[in-house]
């Protein structure tokens, strides 16, 4: 198989042209005025418009209380599935893995439907639980995939050494499960952010987050401010992959 | 005692997870058009669903088949890039090999939004008309890091020696290939595809930003517009019953089935 390098070759052309090109298509029109001239004024737009900053803002809140809620009841999902001890059946795994393969749209839908049926008003706190309901599996499969993957005899040896059941959990099974917890908060975190239709869904358009306000700028053909804020939503993902630099590859490549 | 406490947490969750999925699934059993009106037992939305009596015209059906047709299209390709590149990665050394993993992870780290608004800027910058041709390339370039990701282990758990042999014993590289290096590949090329195919079936802002303005619809932006007008098409419910119902029995058999090989071969 020695010569078969030049293999890559056509996927090399293709990312070039439908993933770089496009990526320096946001810089390149996030820098230019509607008649094509270099400005920085979208930039600065979006630093001195309170909307779109509080937009920002609240994105940022509603994914990091999202993230966290996710971790705080995934986390013990996570480990109890794992634990032989205490779930014996491959049935209830499924069952938490099932609703990342169905559309989140409908799931949402299905959400809002039941929160309108019960009289629940619409609202932040619906955004809250519908967000933690759309990405909870995906906090729990990565955790639980490390989890499964865990040399049991670190645990074991902190047991025999006379470590209460509580400091070997602690000291030794959640730290070695942080690759995990990290690339949860990676499929959690921007995600969240990013999503459109969800959160209009979810508070019946009283909230927007994020994605929308890039959406609505690019379907009304602001397609030059649209490209900023993407290009700021571009730089963070930059900073959070950075921040968690654990191979999500190695995660999702065993979904089935 | 603590197995009891443990289940009943899992069970909740469970339970939390599945709320609407079912509340949807018994509401698709009346004929009411608002959700949540119970007005008796009946299997018209059913009937209406596979007789095409939608009431919205035949538009559901149609984005159904566009969804799969292009879930398709786009997996197939997929799975041909994907197991190309594979191979050419696979025998890449260094830096190459750093640079082309590195490239096969963006799509998998961008948020879907930003893949499709890149796309679209893509399109517009080429004045490429946008409908199935650009849904189905757009499908294909965040499908084929899924494909990449599952062949590559099946490069590096095969013996090379197998190939060399093949060779040595005075097949043609293209036999090789076809009766050697394929087979060896096959089980991650099925689960790439089938990966790609779920994929393509899930996504919603892709497709929403590249499918243009010819009224393209796949499920998913059929059903962002309906819920948009207010109001769903009723035999929405039947149809996403039905769907899970089928997500879930594949996983259970998929899953069931891997377990069990496993359990053997401990």
């Amino acid at each position: 198989m020695v010569k078969r390098s030049y293999w890559s070759l056509p996927y090399l052309i293709f990312m070039v042209v439908f993933v770089v090109l496009p990526l320096l298509l946001i810089v390149l029109y996030a820098f230019q005025d509607g008649s094509g001239h270099f400005t920085l004024s979208n930039i600065t737009r979006f630093f001195t418009d309170s909307d779109s900053l509080s937009t920002f803002a609240l994105s940022i809140e509603v994914a990091i209380e999202n993230t966290l809620i996710c971790i705080l009841l995934g986390y013990p999902a996570a480990w109890i599935l794992s634990n032989h001890k205490l779930n014996r059946s491959a049935v209830t795994v499924v069952l938490f893995i099932m609703p990342m393969w169905i559309n989140a749209l409908m799931r949402t839908l299905a959400t809002a439907e039941l929160f309108s049926m019960l009289g629940i008003t619409l609202g932040k706190g619906t955004l809250l639980f519908g967000m933690v309901y759309d990405y909870l599996p995906f906090m729990i499969y990565p955790i639980y995939n490390t989890l499964m993957k865990m040399d049991n005899s670190y645990a074991e040896a902190a047991e025999d050494l006379g470590a209460a059941p509580w400091k070997v959990f602690w000291k030794v099974t959640v730290p070695l499960s942080f690759p995990g917890v990290m690339s949860g908060i990676l499929m959690v975190f921007m995600p969240t952010v990013s999503t459109f239709a969800i959160s209009e869904f979810l508070t019946n358009n009283k909230i927007k987050l994020f994605g929308t306000i890039i959406q609505e700028n690019i379907n009304s053909s602001m397609w030059n401010y649209g490209a900023a804020l993407a290009f700021i939503m571009l730089i963070i993902i930059g900073i959070t992959s950075m921040l968690g630099e654990t191979k999500q590859s190695e995660t999702e490549g065993g979904l089935i | 005692m603590k197995k009891i406490l443990a289940q009943c947490y899992i069970w909740l969750l469970l339970a939390m997870l599945y709320a609407p999925l079912l509340f949807i699934a018994v509401f698709s059993f009346t004929e009411s058009r608002v959700l949540g009106n119970w007005t008796g037992f009946s299997t018209k939305l059913y009937a209406n669903l596979f007789t095409g009596g939608v009431n919205g015209g035949s538009s559901l059906m149609s984005a159904v088949e566009n969804t799969l047709l292009i879930a398709l299209i786009a997996a197939v390709f997929s799975t041909i890039l994907g197991t190309v590149a594979a191979i050419g990665i696979f025998n890449l050394r260094g830096r190459k090999r750093q640079t082309m993993q590195f490239l096969n992870n963006i799509p998998m780290i961008n948020p879907d939004i930003i893949t499709g608004v890149s796309l679209f800027l893509l399109f517009v910058f080429l004045k490429f008309s946008q409908g199935y041709v650009t849904v189905i390339l757009a499908h294909i370039t965040f499908c084929t890091p899924y494909v990449v990701l599952s062949v590559m282990p099946k490069l590096s758990q095969m013996n090379p020696n197998i190939y060399e042999a093949a060779l040595d014993l005075g097949a043609t590289p293209s036999t090789a290939l076809r009766k050697v290096l394929v087979p060896e590949l096959r089980p991650g090329m099925i689960s790439g595809f089938i990966m790609a195919f779920t994929m393509s079936l899930d996504d919603f802002a892709v497709t929403f930003f590249t499918r243009g303005t010819i009224g393209l619809d796949t499920l998913s932006t059929y059903i962002y517009t309906d819920a948009r007008k207010g109001g769903l098409t009723p035999e929405l419910r039947p149809l996403m019953t039905l769907i899970f119902l089928l997500v879930l029995v594949l996983l259970l058999i998929i899953n069931l089935r891997s377990a069990r090989a496993e359990n053997k071969a401990k």
